[in-house]
């Protein structure tokens, strides 16, 4: 079994400090970063697949060179190695050419599984797993809540959350899954798993590497923030204290008052 | 050259889904804003009544019946449909903020490489190219962002336009499938429904959340006997569902629902951005929790301070009391 991970290094959730720099891109000094949540998750669905069937974890990345201290964690949770493609040309990248770079790159590797997260805590355009899967002709099955791999039957089958349940899914491998928080809590790194992250190979590829002439024409990608607003604003609520007979009174008030009771 | 927008609607249990509807609206305003047109397309293993539907929000219908969606996923060949009406001058596609939505544009993308505008909850013309407004980081921000290209695909949130249906209804046109999607679609063996995940938190009115604060699964008993006399949904933060509370399909927040109801009332929520990201366009916010500081207290309307155990029963009792039983 071999599985390709795309991990996506991001600004830390719990931090609470991602922000747009002055060029309205992601300031990525701004805050620490981590994989991506739904990556993640991919992640530790792609090492349990493996611990039980035998195989390889690779990690794909696209980001900065920086990118690497992110990689490394997901090396210390159980990745075997790591692609890294890193470009300057790539900067404020936009969607389709992440795409395209990320399927050029996963087509440079031998794979059976493809996971990616079904989006990403910074971006969250969530369209860039079903994207690499369209670019490279396979089938996509999305928003997993489990995988399971036949591999004599060379089959793959997917839970796929659904509005009411879930969706079993099956596809030839190799296959692209794209990954949910349904799949389970990811590992903590073991100290043994943090040392020997240190060891393992991350490759890097430039786009000349891939082959790929994506800088945009002119330095400038057509898909681009061109202002922010604040969020709007709420009037200050009301504090609502004492006994709880008047507290329950005071909110049944305020719904009666809108008329939602 | 005119645009003309394609809404590619998702129907769920034979009719329009509340934010396709929306979405209607919304593309029919900004293509009229812009002099162009819109179009919609309605692909179902029976499509015909949800093809009527949308067409009292659009001036066109495409409604494609497909025998294959038995047993193959629907992004593929929704994707396909979409693909053959841009041949035909479609310059934007419009999909909304679901799995099925975003599968569509990510497929699109990767065929076609147009620009992805997402999570539109506003948007207007800049020439010939589509501007939206996005709330990105956890809420933080709103972004107005361009794809300064004449084509674009827009992910659409609930609540974009309030769907507002024609004086007259549109026309619907019955079309044969197109060919085999580009796009291998996955098989779908079955289709199974789990209890408590059965109910749309997306379009629900009230929706009352269970946090960390609920201490357990029990504690879920209460959330839902006060969704229940408010005529509610159950939502939960992600503490709650990753301490196996209650299912993910519950969770409110940036990897969970994004909800917009009248009344958000929460039980022992904290309120961390992540939750809020998911609750914030909420008309009426109203949280119950022991912590005077918890971050949930800025965005409240009513902030209870007080134990849910005993706020929670005592709303319980005033509530029945007013309905008279």
């Amino acid at each position: 079994m071999r599985i390709l991970v795309m991990t996506k290094p991001v600004p830390d959730p719990a931090a609470n400090a991602e922000r747009l720099g002055p060029d309205l891109r992601l300031d990525r000094a701004a805050s620490p970063t981590v994989v991506n949540g739904n990556d993640e998750y991919g992640l530790e669905a792609a090492l349990q697949l493996v611990e039980a069937h035998g195989g390889e974890v690779a990690i794909l990345t696209m980001a900065p060179t920086t990118g690497v201290e992110t990689m490394r964690k997901a090396l210390a949770m159980g990745a075997m190695r790591g692609v890294l493609v890193a470009d300057d040309a790539l900067a404020g990248a936009d969607i389709p050419t992440t795409i395209r770079v990320l399927a050029a790159a996963a087509a440079t590797q031998e794979f059976d599984l493809l996971l990616g997260g079904l989006d990403t805590s910074d971006g969250a355009g969530g369209a860039v797993t079903a994207g690499v899967a369209a670019r490279l002709g396979l089938p996509l099955l999305s928003a997993a809540a489990k995988i399971e791999p036949d591999q004599a039957a060379g089959t793959v089958r997917v839970q796929r959350l659904s509005a009411k349940g879930y969706d079993l899914l099956e596809a030839p491998m190799p296959a692209v899954v794209s990954c949910t928080q349904a799949l389970g809590t990811p590992r903590y790194p073991s100290l043994k798993g943090i040392m020997a992250a240190r060891s393992r190979q991350i490759t890097t590829l430039t786009l000349a590497d891939l082959g790929a002439d994506l800088a945009p024409a002119g330095g400038q990608w057509p898909s681009r923030v061109l202002g922010t607003l604040p969020p709007p604003s709420r009037a200050a609520g009301r504090l609502v204290t004492g006994a709880p007979a008047d507290q329950a009174r005071e909110i049944a008030d305020y719904l009666a008052e809108r008329r939602i009771i | 050259m005119a645009a003309t927008l394609l809404v590619v609607a998702e129907i769920a249990d034979g009719h329009l889904t509340k934010l396709s509807a929306e979405i209607a609206t919304f593309a029919a305003g900004l293509a009229a804003a812009g002099g162009g047109s819109a179009v919609g397309l309605v692909l179902d293993e029976a499509p015909q009544t949800g093809a009527q539907e949308l067409a009292a929000y659009l001036p066109r219908v495409v409604s494609v019946a497909s025998s294959a969606l038995a047993g193959e996923v629907w992004a593929p060949h929704a994707a396909a449909e979409a693909h053959r009406l841009i041949n035909e001058g479609v310059t934007h596609v419009l999909v909304g903020v679901t799995n099925d939505g975003r599968d569509v544009a990510g497929l699109l993308c990767g065929v076609l490489g147009w620009g992805i505008l997402a999570n539109a909850s506003g948007a207007s013309w800049e020439g010939d190219a589509i501007v939206v407004e996005a709330t990105v980081l956890a809420g933080k921000t709103i972004t107005r962002s361009i794809v300064d290209a004449p084509n674009a695909i827009v992910t659409v949130r609930a609540g974009a336009a309030e769907a507002a249906e024609l004086p007259a209804p549109g026309a619907v046109e019955t079309r044969a499938p197109a060919d085999a999607p580009s796009v291998p679609a996955a098989a779908v063996l079955d289709r199974v429904a789990e209890a408590g995940a059965e109910v749309s938190l997306e379009e629900a009115k009230v929706v009352v959340v269970g946090g960390r604060g609920v201490g357990g699964a029990e504690g879920f008993g209460l959330v839902d006997e006060l969704a229940a006399l408010l005529g509610g949904v159950t939502g939960a933060s992600r503490a709650a569902v990753d301490a196996g509370w209650i299912p993910y399909a519950r969770q409110i927040g940036q990897t969970g629902k994004v909800v917009r109801p009248s009344l958000y009332l929460s039980l022992g929520v904290s309120g961390a951005m992540q939750h809020r990201a998911g609750m914030q366009g909420s008309q009426n916010v109203i949280a119950v929790n022991r912590d005077p500081d918890a971050p949930i207290a800025e965005i409240a309307d009513l902030f209870v301070i007080g134990d849910l155990f005993e706020v929670g029963p005592a709303l319980a009792l005033e509530l029945r009391a007013r309905r008279g039983g």
